[in-house]
């Protein structure tokens, strides 16, 4: 311990504490440009922010949900399931935005159905949802006796799959997700009320805030931005299926804790989430550029989850 | 207000999940018809349930009744599956185990209650089975290879997209074409695994695209993966003229894609007919004491491309 000085050693604490998740970030990309010359190039950045556009989208909402201290284990159903919806809709001829308003408004709809067990209920986010991940799942199966569904007009395929200014429109639909997010945790009365409700929700109650309709309000949100997700990837695959999206809560739920968004809720912000989001896009698209195998990119991802909560840990101290 | 709508919540979902299987419930037809225990890994992918379909219309052929349960990927509920169908007093098990240890002490058990056993598409590593229907996975990829080498010149580059680590199909389809591919001057520049999944299939040949290798050809391991990389590759103008794209399974999707000229080929095993030979065997066996010819019966593997659609099992829908 004596090796290092005691104010290099304050310093480097300090930076890791407050600017942890970026400083992480930035060596990544440092160390990986170095090893592979394709990585650092305009295309591939791009790539990297379409690719985490989905798992982004909806680490967003996710972000509304842990920040008032809750979880939500059913947003990968929920993209399975909106998906397949958006899907029909779209096969059934209907117009692109009329596609997109319902199948966003099931996911609401969805997210609604969460937050009234949990409020009215009173049960632990935690169960409500892990049922919800079944139903949703389920319902996505008899709805299309488990088929997928594929091959869609033009209009629609260019959400996924279009670019405006050589942009990919999935990465402006996040980064604009993140933007509008973030105007609203900062400013608006729903914002501050997601935070103290999560730092203190006995206090919050005392002090008149509504706990009930906002925490609902997180819900919908998570359950919003998992049916955009699913849009996206509708339209990227150019397909729906109904095992769409399993195990996608890992890296949602992963996006917002590695942001430094706390478990325990009232601490984090949606800029964490973005910097989380690409982290693991970034993470995916490197491991495949380096060609390292898969059973090593298992231990990565898992590694890299571990030691963000350790930080958020040394940031709690 | 709130207990109302509450007790009426709840009472609407005890009701809905005792009443809606009900009245998709098989009911038993004769008592003294033989009866096939069916266990497959998973009822909500399509393959299985294209595997399902076979076996019930081979079933009503032969007029013996089947009862089937969703082990839903789970090892540890296949086996008590097998279990039940032990209490039940099944004539015969036919079973595609999920993983080809983890079901030995059930078909053990099958031979303990002195109720035949056949395996389909996948094996078991032990125990008495009556016979094994399959798909032989290394020869799939050797024809996988032949396909890739006989349209190539000598030297040309090509990536391999692997399935799910583990998984026995994963290691027997890259075992054959590795093998294959290495007798040539051909070489494998990339292999990554996209766990048998389309959207992940795309992120991978996105990347793959980014890291800028020279190749000419790209085998994926199934045709979820080969769909996405699809897609990943017409996005940036890569056309299957330039490139050729070989996928795995002959799933109705890559047909319609093979038609439109955005996949060149994919190996077909034929299960349909492996499950509906397989079923023939074991009650052939159980009514007539019929000893099959051989322990281990395989249907080879054949490549599908633009010439030859209509020898596809599945047809174009």
């Amino acid at each position: 311990m004596d090796l290092i000085p005691k104010f290099m050693r304050n310093s480097v604490l300090l930076i890791v504490r407050s600017y942890g998740i970026f400083v992480g970030f930035a060596v990544v990309v440092i160390v990986v440009s170095i090893l592979e010359q394709s990585f650092f190039t305009l295309d591939n950045l791009l790539n990297i922010v379409r690719q985490s556009s989905i798992h982004g989208v909806m680490a967003v909402g996710m972000t509304f949900v842990i920040l008032t201290a809750g979880i939500d284990l059913s947003v990968g159903s929920v993209l399975a399931l909106t998906g397949i919806f958006c899907a029909s809709f779209e096969h059934a001829g209907w117009p692109v935005y009329l596609v997109l308003l319902t199948t966003l408004s099931i996911g609401a709809a969805i997210g609604l159905f969460n937050g009234l067990v949990i409020t009215w209920g009173r049960v632990t986010p935690f169960v409500v949802t892990l049922g919800t991940m079944s139903i949703a799942r389920g319902f996505a199966h008899i709805y299309t006796g488990a088929r997928p569904i594929s091959e869609f007009g033009k209009h629609f395929q260019y959400i996924g799959g279009g670019y405006f200014l050589r942009v990919p429109i999935p990465s402006l639909v996040f980064l604009a997700v993140v933007f509008i997010a973030a105007f609203v945790l900062r400013y608006t009365r729903l914002g501050r009320y997601t935070y103290a409700i999560g730092s203190n929700e006995r206090a919050a109650r005392l002090a008149g805030v509504n706990v009930g309709a906002f925490k609902i309000t997180a819900y919908v949100i998570c359950g919003l931005t998992a049916a955009l997700g699913a849009v996206i990837l509708t339209s990227r695959l150019n397909a729906a299926e109904t095992t769409a999206g399993a195990g996608y809560e890992l890296n949602v739920i992963a996006s917002v804790v590695i942001g430094g968004t706390s478990l325990m809720g009232g601490r984090g912000s949606v800029w964490g989430t973005l910097v989380g989001a690409l982290l693991i896009g970034t993470i995916n698209n490197a491991m495949n550029l380096l060609l390292i195998s898969s059973y090593w990119q298992l231990v990565v991802r898992g590694s890299i989850i571990v030691a963000a909560v350790l930080l958020d840990r040394l940031r709690q101290e | 207000m709130k207990k109302i709508v509450l007790s009426c919540l709840i009472i609407v979902l005890v009701i809905s999940s005792i009443v809606l299987p009900d009245g998709c419930r098989r009911k038993p037809k004769d008592k003294d018809r033989i009866v096939i225990g069916l266990a497959v890994p998973s009822l909500s992918h399509p393959f299985f349930i294209y595997l399902k379909k076979n076996i019930t219309d081979e079933a009503e052929k032969l007029g013996v009744d089947i009862i089937a349960a969703d082990a839903e990927d789970v090892a540890a509920r296949q086996m008590s599956i097998v279990e039940d169908f032990i209490v039940r007093g099944v004539d015969g098990v036919l079973i595609s185990p999920i993983g080809a240890d983890s079901l030995v002490p059930a078909v053990k058990s099958l031979n303990a209650a002195g109720i035949p056993v056949a395996t389909v598409d996948r094996k078991v590593n032990g125990g008495d089975v009556l016979v094994h229907v399959g798909a032989d996975n290394v020869e799939g990829g050797r024809v996988a290879a032949r396909y890739i080498i006989a349209r190539l010149g000598p030297d040309a580059g090509v990536i391999q997209i692997e399935g799910t680590p583990g998984a026995s199909p994963a290691i027997d389809r890259k075992k054959g074409f590795e093998e294959e591919i290495a007798k040539t001057g051909l070489k494998i520049v990339a292999s990554q695994t996209a766990d048998f999944n389309r959207a992940k299939g795309m992120s991978v040949m996105e990347n793959l695209i980014q890291a800028n290798r020279d190749f000419q050809a790209v085998y994926a391991a199934n045709d979820e993966m080969a769909l996405g990389a699809a897609e990943a590759l017409q996005a940036r103008g890569m056309s299957t003229a330039e490139i050729i794209l070989i996928g795995y399974d002959a799933i109705p999707d890559a047909l319609v894609y093979i038609k439109d000229g955005k996949l060149n080929a994919t190996i077909e095993q034929f299960p349909g007919k492996q499950a509906r030979q397989a079923l023939r065997i074991l009650v052939e066996y159980i009514r007539d004491s019929k000893i099959p010819p051989a322990s281990e019966i395989y249907i080879k593997p054949l490549a599908i491309d633009a010439d030859n659609l209509d020898q596809a099992e599945r047809k174009l829908e």
